[in-house]
């Protein structure tokens, strides 16, 4: 039942010390570190990053450290402007896109993590697997019962409107794991970003399934899990509401009883 | 090492179809409550310093007596559903699990009964 020793690699020591080349505003960027081939505990290195020499956002310093100061630092981006998802982690303890997170909005040492309570491959890479498999499990696509038209599907701009909220999601996976309910139960738990797909599909008027997708959804850990925490609201970097998306679908699967 | 693609996994055993129904009763004892429980409060309140058989005399009215039977009954019913929910988030041992939920159950049923009983006791 209750575990009292902590997990392999959960304690964190005290790890390298670098400096940046060049002379400007330095800055401590503190970051954890992990190989999973080494055989050690994880540790948290720390950096003396030269802020006039790089970007304002947290990924700037990031790619600073990367490319002048140490090459083996890991971690994942793309896009740089907030679309992709990728840099998703956990900074100054709360998590977020290292891309739109500004260094200046951050009081002291800038503390880098990766998202909480997941696998890590590497450093600030976490294991997606789960997380994208229940994302799967939702049937992201449209499904209709009706033959395909010849143009497109026809939908009024008050049904459009539906889905303002819901289609932003990039699924960079900062609500759920923020969510102590995914923490504990993330086997069976679907997630805040999961179910706010969910929802989309369930709130467009151009899907069928709606019945088979609440069928689906009913289940005391699959959606019951949410205790309506709301971490998941205040970590979403794209200003979306998961945790109102779950209540939705709450109260949707409660109108057809 | 589990080989089973991580969609196999998050699919499981599929849906129970038992969620929404706990979740709604969990509310709808909840709202009950919020009258209930004001009610006992203040009748418990208002009688403090009374003597055995004054209380046996309040207790008897048909009116009190129907009272707390429904705050005994919705009481433990909402008691018992917030409990399973502690133990569904952090018991995960199924076996384990399973006998704290019949436990619980148990020991909510028993409290339940034994209650009514002895209101049904002193008031018939």
């Amino acid at each position: 039942m209750a575990e009292f020793n902590l997990p392999a690699n959960s304690r964190i020591q005290e790890g390298k010390h670098h400096r940046d080349s060049s002379n400007g505003r330095l800055r401590k960027v503190r970051v954890y570190r992990w190989e999973p081939d080494s055989g050690e505990n994880p540790r948290l290195d720390t950096y003396e990053v030269d802020m006039d020499a790089c970007g304002p956002m947290v990924l700037d310093v990031l790619i600073r450290i990367k490319n002048h100061i140490d090459s083996t630092l890991t971690f994942r981006r793309s896009c740089r402007e907030g679309i992709c998802g990728s840099c998703a982690m956990n900074i100054d303890g709360s998590n977020a896109l290292a891309c739109t997170r500004s260094c200046e909005e951050i009081k002291g040492d800038i503390n880098i993590y990766p998202l909480p309570h997941m696998s890590v491959v590497k450093d600030l890479v976490p294991d997606l697997n789960n997380f994208y498999a229940q994302y799967a499990s939702i049937k992201p696509w449209l499904q209709a019962d009706s033959a395909a038209p010849d143009a497109e599907r026809l939908q009024s701009e008050e049904d459009r409107a539906k889905l303002d909220g819901l289609y932003e999601c990039i699924l960079c996976a900062c609500c759920s794991t923020s969510c102590p309910s995914y923490w504990w139960n993330s086997d069976r738990y679907l997630g805040p970003a999961a179910l706010l797909q969910a929802y989309r599909w369930i709130a467009d008027s151009r899907d069928d399934a709606t019945g088979e997708r609440l069928d689906e959804l009913d289940d005391a850990f699959k959606l019951y899990r949410c205790h309506t925490i709301m971490n998941c609201t205040n970590a979403c970097p794209k200003g979306l509401n998961p945790a109102k998306a779950i209540a939705e679908i709450k109260k949707t699967i409660v109108a057809r009883k | 090492m589990n080989l089973r693609h991580p969609l196999a996994r998050v699919k499981g055993l599929g849906a129970s179809g038992e969620g929404s129904h706990h979740w709604w009763l969990q509310r709808v004892t909840a709202i009950a409550l919020v009258p209930l429980s004001l009610w006992f409060v203040f009748s418990i309140v208002g009688h403090i310093g009374d003597d055995h058989a004054a209380a046996l005399a309040w207790v008897g009215q048909p009116g009190v007596a129907l009272m707390l039977m429904l705050f005994l009954g919705f009481m433990l019913y909402h008691a018992q559903l917030g409990v399973q929910v502690v133990l569904e988030d952090y018991v995960h041992s199924e076996p384990v699990k399973l006998a704290l939920m019949l436990i619980v159950k148990g020991l909510a049923l028993v409290a339940g009964l034994g209650g009514i009983l002895a209101v049904l006791r002193v008031a018939l």
